[in-house]
């Protein structure tokens, strides 16, 4: 009988293992706390470290001491540091505004395209962000050059007659950024427009709008869940790339990215590196809470 | 080592935090016996506490307080996996991962039943619910009636001691569920355990069951077979739950033993009927009297007397009739307002119109006194 | 949205920009035969630079180590990630926000911030940079975004299976092992997938986390793209994209046989 089977099985000696099974918080606090601890270790830990680091001074042979200074901060208001802050938001903003120009049509097509053919399409675009990134961005490298390929393909079309000279510029910068923000742009964007329902643009037409109206005053303002979920995507991390610039830009192009690198690596001055962290985090949380604030954090992100 | 009742709830309450952050008495003290060998539903609309009573014996919750019983032995906090109970649950819980085999085989594997005699149990179960050779496909390529089969033999092939069911009908299509009712109820003949059975159908629960709990927000309003529920229900609440019936109120005016006269609101005049529960003169009552309870005749003046005793009786006027086939459906309407359905079966295979009430016709009804109740007014 | 053809005008705008995608890796993969080391013309066919890489210690040094990282930081990432993510699904407990919060961190974060932090703690603490602090940085990253994915897929678990295991004998670990596991296996893949990515591609945490004496690939290829730029990359890179293409084949084999 089963019931003699069951009283046969001893009662759990441990306390510890009745909680967990009879408490349900138990059971959430034991599968949360590895990650909690190991989290907030390796990053809470970390920030708050880097928080205090930049309220310190840099010694003379670049060892960190023990000084309150808040010259690290007004340091970042120098002409010099505070253009290269204005930059890379410009760059950002540049960047999320190229992507969403270029990407926008791409997103619309694939929306529009039939259902069988867009997992395929939008798994092409994906394809080669599979590769490493920095293979990509040396592939701009080669062609960009002087007298690479694209000024050879430029004078064999007799569109140009000398080298262009885009390498180590701010435009071969923002090529790179574009190439490489384009489909954190694109999956967002076309989430939201494959969302909209064919018969709201049936009821536009119906209520007398012509296409590029119906587009302007129903698809447009429908799929902005997406282009904040792109922007969010796409803006925030431009801001902080160094890799970018470092290979494309040459000396030029400087990122605050390419400075808090420097800080840590050459200068070594890690309290001012700190500072320019806490800074850009700053920008990039205000930034975030902002767009999500307005757009509700949305499932946009999660394709 | 049998004890006295296959399940016993004593005085259980289960308290749940609302959303809102209150509490609410989802089961608010219960107390029930069941028996071995019954198929005992539990029945009521949603929210009345039936799916959690069920849960509590199951161990997928613990009592607030009280005590759950099976078999004789106290539950306590003890998890599923150390009841001997098993669930049919309402959208099957098939392990969709699994073959159906391995599905039906599962609670064997946990009893560590060797290999031979799982695969003959298994077999056995699948039999039972008359799906041999299926042991191979998947869930998901069963229709629903077969999943809800599997999943009643996954749970029988344990021979547990108490099977609990949470409308297992409930997903399929009514002739499939009117057919499934009749061979849940034959199985449980065949295999002799106690099945206890969650439905909010009172036709399901009437048609299959030894005995019924009705209950409501909580609380069981009363327990007993179906006979008993139908025909004498203690409280407004059941007799309006459990089939069809009209309500006429008035107030008690005369009380003698169990026969109370009551004075009804509208129409104006008085009427016999069995007093339920504990009546004072003067209380507002509900008067429940079933339209298939209802004779009617022709306003011609007659009266019917039975045993010195006159008949209820109520004039009216027909406002809708409505030929079902086997019998006919009226509202007679006996005052404004005042409406009650009357249903008269067809005995008589006729054509001619006459035979037939039509809208307009006055006419007397007559209910026996032992077919009206006289219930309390509160609906609890 | 309705599936109307599009204009010319969309279609050939919507080639242009897959070609603006594709052209770069098209190009390493042609300049990566190709004789002459400039990448300006070509010359002629030649393997002679998938040899060099071949026989590039260095390369092999950093493609062991990158193998090696990912795997540990994957494993690690998707077990304390699943953990997470049904710990968030399922359950409410105290901290409950404060844990969703820190676990957006990794994510909302630059990885620059991320990086130097990181840096700046194994040194206050004195843990010698190498292997393993890039792999502990790795797993740190990984953790959010496979708990993202698995809760994302969790999404609609259907509970009435757990109860129906332990309804029918098993006890809670059993029960997790024989039914929740199995149920949730693709999405965890998914996010051990994504961890698997993240890793293998990482250049920026691990820039910072690597210390003098380790590298990886992502780290070596962009010191030989800084230094000398040789065909070697273009092989290097050809080859990755194949194993790339190769094991997506194989994944898409994988799910027709299962459907």
């Amino acid at each position: 009988m089963i019931s003699e089977q069951i009283s046969e099985k001893p009662k759990s000696k441990y306390s510890i293992t009745r909680l967990l099974r009879e408490n349900s918080k138990a059971q959430g606090l034991f599968l949360i706390s590895p990650t909690n601890i190991y989290l907030f270790i390796l990053v809470v830990l970390p920030l708050i470290l880097v928080t205090i680091l930049s309220f310190l001074s840099r010694g003379t042979y670049g060892q960190v001491e023990f000084k309150f200074n808040l010259s690290n901060y007004t340091r970042l208001f120098d002409p010099l540091y505070a253009k290269i802050l204005g930059y890379s938001l410009l760059v950002g903003f540049g960047t999320t505004v190229i992507c969403i120009l270029i990407g926008y049509p791409l997103a619309y097509f694939i929306a529009r395209a039939p259902a069988r053919q867009r997992s395929l399409l939008l798994f092409l675009i994906l394809l080669p962000f599979w590769t490493n990134f920095i293979i990509r961005i040396y592939a701009w490298m080669i062609i960009l050059r002087s007298g690479g390929l694209l000024d050879s393909l430029l004078q064999w079309l007799h569109f140009t007659q000398a080298p262009l000279n885009l390498l180590y510029s701010p435009t071969a910068v923002m090529i790179g950024m574009v190439y490489e923000f384009l489909p954190f742009m694109i999956l967002p964007l076309y989430t939201s427009l494959e969302k909209i329902e064919n018969s709201l643009l049936e009821a536009a037409a119906d209520l007398g709008a012509p296409p590029w109206k119906a587009f302007l005053r129903v698809t447009l303002p429908l799929s902005v869940p997406g282009m904040v979920a792109g922007t969010i995507l796409t803006f925030i991390p431009a801001m902080g790339m160094f890799v970018v610039p470092d290979i494309l830009g040459g000396a030029k192009t400087i990122l605050i990215g390419n400075v808090i690198r420097n800080q840590f690596l050459t200068a070594r001055d890690w309290p001012f590196g700190a500072a320019a962290s806490m800074v850009l985090m700053l920008m990039t949380m205000v930034l975030t809470l902002y767009y999500t604030r307005k757009a509700g954090f949305g499932e946009e992100l999660l394709v | 080592m049998k004890s006295e009742y296959a399940v016993e709830f004593h005085d259980v309450v289960k308290i749940f935090p609302t959303p809102e952050g209150s509490q609410v008495n989802a089961v608010d003290h219960v107390s029930i016996q069941i028996n071995h060998g019954e198929f005992f539903s539990l029945l009521g609309p949603s929210g009345c506490g039936k799916t959690t009573s069920l849960r509590l014996m199951a161990g997928f919750e613990w009592p607030t307080s009280g005590e759950v019983d099976i078999n004789g032995e106290k539950m306590g906090r003890k998890p599923p996996y150390q009841r001997p109970v098993n669930t049919v649950f309402q959208n099957y819980a098939l392990f969709q991962h699994m073959t159906v085999f391995d599905n039906v085989a599962f609670g064997l594997e946990m009893e560590k039943v060797p290999k031979d005699e799982i695969s003959r149990r298994v077999n056995e179960a699948l039999e039972m619910v008359k799906l041999p050779g299926m042991g191979r496909r998947k869930p998901k390529q069963l229709s629903g009636g077969q999943q809800q089969r599997i999943a009643l033999a996954r749970a029988l092939v344990k021979r547990p001691e108490v099977l609990l069911l949470d409308e297992p009908l409930g997903a399929l299509d009514l002739k499939l569920r009117k057919e499934m009712q009749l061979e849940l109820k034959a199985l449980q003949e065949q295999v002799g355990i106690t099945f206890i059975y969650v439905t909010h159908d009172q036709e399901e629960a009437l048609t299959m069951s030894n005995r019924i709990a009705v209950m409501s927000r909580g609380k069981t309003l009363q327990i007993g077979s179906s006979v008993e529920i139908y025909e004498r229900p203690n409280c407004k609440f059941v007799a309006d739950f459990i089939g069809e019936t009209n309500f006429l109120s008035g107030t008690v005016k005369t009380i003698d033993k169990d026969r109370v006269v009551v004075a009804l609101t509208s129409p104006e005049q008085e009427i016999n009927g069995i007093g339920i529960g504990n009546l004072k003169i003067g209380q507002r009552v509900s008067v429940s009297i079933r339209p298939e309870k209802v004779h009617l005749l022709d306003d011609d003046g007659s009266e019917v007397v039975n045993q010195g005793i006159p008949e209820n009786q109520l004039k009216g006027k027909v406002i809708v009739t409505a030929y079902i086939g086997s019998d006919t459906r009226i509202v007679l309407e006996l005052g404004p307002g005042v409406r009650m359905k009357v249903w008269e079966q067809n005995a008589i295979s006729t054509l001619d119109p006459e035979a037939y009430y039509s809208v307009g016709d006055a006419v007397r009804i007559f209910v026996p006194y032992d077919n009206t109740l006289v219930l309390p007014e509160d609906i609890v | 949205m309705s599936e109307k053809k599009p204009s010319l005008w969309l279609r050939i705008y919507s080639i242009l920009v897959y070609g603006f995608i594709y052209a770069p890796i098209l190009i390493l993969i042609i300049f990566s035969f190709n004789t002459q080391k400039l990448n300006v013309h070509w010359e002629g066919f030649t393997f002679h630079w998938y040899g060099v890489l071949f026989n590039d210690a260095q390369i092999i040094l950093a493609t062991r180590n990158t193998l090696l990282i990912a795997l540990v930081s994957t494993l690690v990432a998707t077990i304390i990630g699943t953990m997470a993510a049904l710990a968030m699904y399922r359950y409410r407990f105290p901290l409950y926000n404060a844990s969703e919060t820190v676990m957006y961190i990794p994510i909302v974060i630059p990885e620059v911030v991320m990086g130097i932090s990181l840096l700046v703690f194994f040194v206050m603490i004195n843990f010698n940079l190498g292997l393993s602090t890039i792999t502990l940085s790795h797993i740190a990253f990984s953790i959010p975004f496979v708990a993202l994915v698995v809760r994302a897929r969790l999404h609609g678990y259907d509970k009435s299976i757990d109860e129906a295991a332990m309804d029918l004998g098993a006890n809670e670990i059993t029960t997790f092992r024989r039914v929740t596991l199995p149920t949730i296996m693709p999405g965890v893949l998914a996010g051990a997938m994504l961890a698997l990515t993240l890793s293998l591609d990482d250049y920026v945490i691990t820039y910072f986390t690597a210390g003098p004496g380790s590298t990886t690939l992502p780290l070596r290829v962009f010191s030989m793209v800084k230094t000398a730029v040789t065909p070697e990359i273009n092989a290097l890179s050809t080859i990755w994209v194949l194993i790339i293409f190769i094991l997506l084949l194989i994944g898409q084999i994988v799910q027709r046989k299962k459907a």
